[in-house]
């Protein structure tokens, strides 16, 4: 290392001075350059050189027989394209199967997750005794480290001897016999809990900061006007919490549909066809057949689909707002 | 720009007085400004470095290995705790030193892959037999050709059964063999006798058993009915047994053979119809779950590879509790009682230790380790002629023995092997989900799982 150093050090140097005599430059005009380099740097090594990694290889034919080395991989076009969205074969419907269980996963678990963080942030919005403990109390499922939380809720799963059913069945003696929560379609609701009791929490902290931006004279006002809590709810709070929501509601959908954390955790190696969501999908479609090619496809058609959702999303909103 | 020269308010107001002190000024900055550049460059580097040199060739005059393990014993540690030992042995021996870290299972097939396509990889490492021939098709792995073999011990000192495992046919074999396995089908002598029942040797009577055994909370089977790589395998031992091949001669998957469809339908009946089988099994998403249900007396049956001996008896099962037959096939259908299981010795074609790794294999093989191992491994020998030392129990190491030269049909060798391991065998995953959570799966259902898992095959290959 230290060889290549000296090397470089005298080489920059040298080139410097002679750039120097050329054309007089003011001193530290290099700064801003220096200070943004490490964030270019950064920038390309970790956002857009892997991204652009991804999209090259979704046109290789990136099977095991080339992946010790990539630049034998033949080009293939689009053929990881089309059997990705060919819906007749084995490959596109268990995609377009995975894409429509994580839309309802999505609608499900951001639409309950910020209903209850909308409800808990009004809620503790007055002060009163306790205020502080419940805060702290809603905001534990965010500060767990995930694969912790996640365990728990799998252990919890169990269904001989898990906490679920032993609190349903045992406890209080509900009729018939113990499902399995992790196998078969309850899956599907048991990803969407665990989700929602993960995403839940950031809501809640972002619409309580929201709330703090809302004086109290227009509630007063309101009051005295004779408005009622609902009426105040739908015609204060909700319209001047607007920009919080706009791009809340945005990133939880991102983080949602691309939630791939919760089902690995939760399912482990194989996941059932309910839990099916789409990262995991993908995840298994690659690693499983070796095939990564294909499973570059499928992640490069979910970026399009969700910078559309994005695009049209923020399109709407915006005009809207013009338009008020 | 502007806002950065105001700041930086000495540089400029030298450049406004002094010449000289301005090149001194700024032979400083550019001194630092090269500090500062060579300093992220130096992190950049390290970070890419931290985990390449597995390889360890820059180890100075000792040289180095690195070798994966995989599980083999009652845990990583225990793994950990046999094989230092004999590493320590070795490099007594030749001055090499090795630097271990033993895999599970669930961890192994993806650390290999992230090796592979990375190339940071290890210089030896163990892998399942049964991918010997998938990751021979990547090309990562160095082919042992006949210099390679000499340089080992030759490839006559392996059982031709073992040997057969190490890559396609026709082409330099990738691995060699290091330990062998075979299933068996473990029995409580204690519950067979209070039932009055003798080991099974049909099928049928397999069942009959189970369902006698199937009483007062406890159950004749328990299967490892959540782990894929389970469920793949006795896919392939009742498709075995009724004659039928995974795949035809050039490779192409035949999943949806009427033999294929009737081996795995019997064997998911042993929960759906004969309801031999605890439905929580469908969680069982690895072997030693089952173990551990045999060896607690909540079982009379297990069918697990021999190495199952030392996890029974760490759970308190002593060995003269329990007996092996062979896995029973139905009446007139094809012995066949397990696939030619065992783990496989690899060297990375990119090692830069050629010679020391050849060594190490040659030392891992050689017969005093392998006896030294085969014991606390419970593993079948590989080396031919060598005895089975893994139990004192003579009866078992013969039937154990005999299944595994006599009854014992190797996995396809083809490259998409594995990718029948994983959608077929993920494929009964859900099977046995659907089962144990009330639903019925049908021959048609089986058949439509396998042309989907076909398919899903067809399109990688």
């Amino acid at each position: 290392m230290s060889a290549t150093a000296t090397t470089r050090k005298s080489g920059a140097a040298g080139k410097a001075s002679k750039g120097g005599s050329r054309k007089p430059r003011r001193a530290g005009w290099w700064l801003p350059y220096a200070l943004l380099a490490p964030a270019i740097i950064f920038e390309l090594v970790i956002h857009v050189i892997p991204m652009v990694t991804g999209i090259w290889m979704s046109f290789l034919k990136l099977t095991k027989m080339f992946i010790s080395n990539w630049g034998n991989a033949p080009v293939t076009g689009l053929r990881n394209y089309q059997i990705a969205l060919d819906f007749n074969s084995a490959v596109g419907a268990g995609l377009l199967r995975s894409f429509l269980i994580t839309a309802a996963f999505t609608i499900l678990v951001v639409g309950i997750s910020w209903g209850l963080g909308m409800a808990a942030a009004v809620a503790l919005q007055k002060s009163f005794f306790g205020r502080g403990f419940f805060r702290t109390l809603f905001l534990i499922p965010y500060a767990l480290p995930m694969y912790a939380g996640v365990i728990a809720w799998k252990f919890m799963l169990q269904k001989d001897n898990g906490a679920i059913n032993h609190f349903f069945f045992d406890n209080l003696g509900l009729a018939g016999a113990k499902p399995f929560w992790l196998i078969g379609d309850n899956a599907f609701w048991s990803v969407v809990i665990v989700a929602i009791w993960r995403l839940w929490p950031f809501a809640f902290l972002m619409l309580m900061a929201g709330l703090q931006s809302i004086p109290n004279d227009v509630y007063e006002a309101s009051a005295v006007d004779g408005a009622k809590p609902l009426r105040q709810w739908s015609a204060i709070t909700l319209p001047m919490l607007r920009p919080v929501n706009m791009v809340l509601l945005l990133v939880m959908f991102l983080w949602t549909f691309n939630d791939f954390n919760t089902p690995f955790v939760l399912f482990g190696g194989s996941n059932p066809p309910a839990g099916d969501l789409i990262s995991f999908h993908i995840y298994n479609a690659s690693f499983l057949t070796w095939n990564f090619g294909s499973g570059a496809a499928m992640s490069v058609l979910l970026l399009l689909f969700l910078l559309l959702v994005s695009g049209i999303y923020l399109l709407i909103m915006n005009r809207r707002k013009d338009r008020a | 720009m502007r806002i950065g020269s105001a700041r930086n308010a000495p540089a400029s107001n030298l450049r406004v007085s002094h010449d000289k002190d301005k090149e001194v000024a700024k032979v400083k900055i550019r001194t630092f400004a090269a500090a500062a550049a060579i300093a992220a460059l130096a992190i950049t580097a390290t970070g890419c470095s931290g985990g390449t040199s597995n390889s360890g060739a820059t180890a100075g005059g000792g040289k180095t290995l690195t070798y994966w393990a995989s599980n083999q014993g009652t845990s990583l540690d225990n793994d950990k705790e046999v094989l230092t030992p004999q590493l320590k042995k070795f490099q007594d021996e030749t001055g090499i030193k090795v630097n271990l870290e033993v895999i599970g299972w669930n961890d192994l097939q993806t650390r290999i892959q992230t090796a592979v396509t990375s190339g940071q990889a290890p210089d030896v490492l163990n892998i399942g037999n049964t991918w010997a021939a998938s990751l021979q098709s990547t090309g990562a792995f160095m082919p042992f050709d006949s210099a390679a073999f000499t340089a080992i011990g030759g490839k006559d000192k392996f059982v031709k059964t073992a040997m057969d495992t190490g890559g396609m046919p026709g082409q330099d074999p990738t691995s060699v063999p290091l330990y062998g396995l075979a299933y068996g089908l473990y029995y409580n002598k204690a519950m067979f006798k209070d039932a009055g029942l003798t080991p099974p040797t049909t099928w049928a009577e397999m069942v009959t058993d189970a369902k006698k055994l199937t009483t007062g909370g406890k159950y004749g089977f328990a299967l490892a009915a959540g782990s894929y790589t389970e469920n793949a395998h006795f896919a392939f031992i009742n498709a075995a047994q009724n004659g039928a091949d995974l795949f035809s001669a050039d490779g192409k998957p035949t999943f949806t053979s009427d033999g294929v469809v009737d081996g795995i339908s019997r064997y998911l009946d042993l929960m759906q119809t004969d309801k031999v089988v605890n439905v929580a099994n469908a969680q069982y998403d690895n072997g030693t779950k089952a173990v551990n249900d045999f060896a607690t007396g909540k079982v009379a049956m297990i069918l697990n590879q021999n190495n199952a001996d030392s996890s029974i008896v760490a759970n308190g099962m002593k060995n003269d509790q329990y007996g092996v037959v062979a896995f029973p096939a139905p009446a007139g259908a094809k012995d066949v009682a397990s696939h030619v299981a065992g783990i496989n010795m690899s060297i990375f074609k990119n090692t830069k230790n050629k010679d020391a790794a050849l060594k190490f294999v040659k030392f891992m093989t050689s017969p005093e380790t392998q006896t030294a191992l085969d014991k606390p491994f419970a593993a079948l020998p590989v080396l031919a002629g060598a005895k089975a030392v893994f139990t004192d129990n003579a009866q078992e190491a013969k039937t154990f023995s005999d299944i595994y030269a006599n009854k014992s049909k190797p996995l396809p060798l083809v490259p998409a092997e594995d990718q029948f391991e994983s959608t077929v065998g993920k494929a009964m995953n859900q099977m046995f989900a659907t089962i144990a959570s009330g639903g019925t799966v049908s021959k048609a259902d089986i058949k439509a799982a396998l042309t989907t898992a076909q398919q899903a095959v067809e399109a990688a290959g």
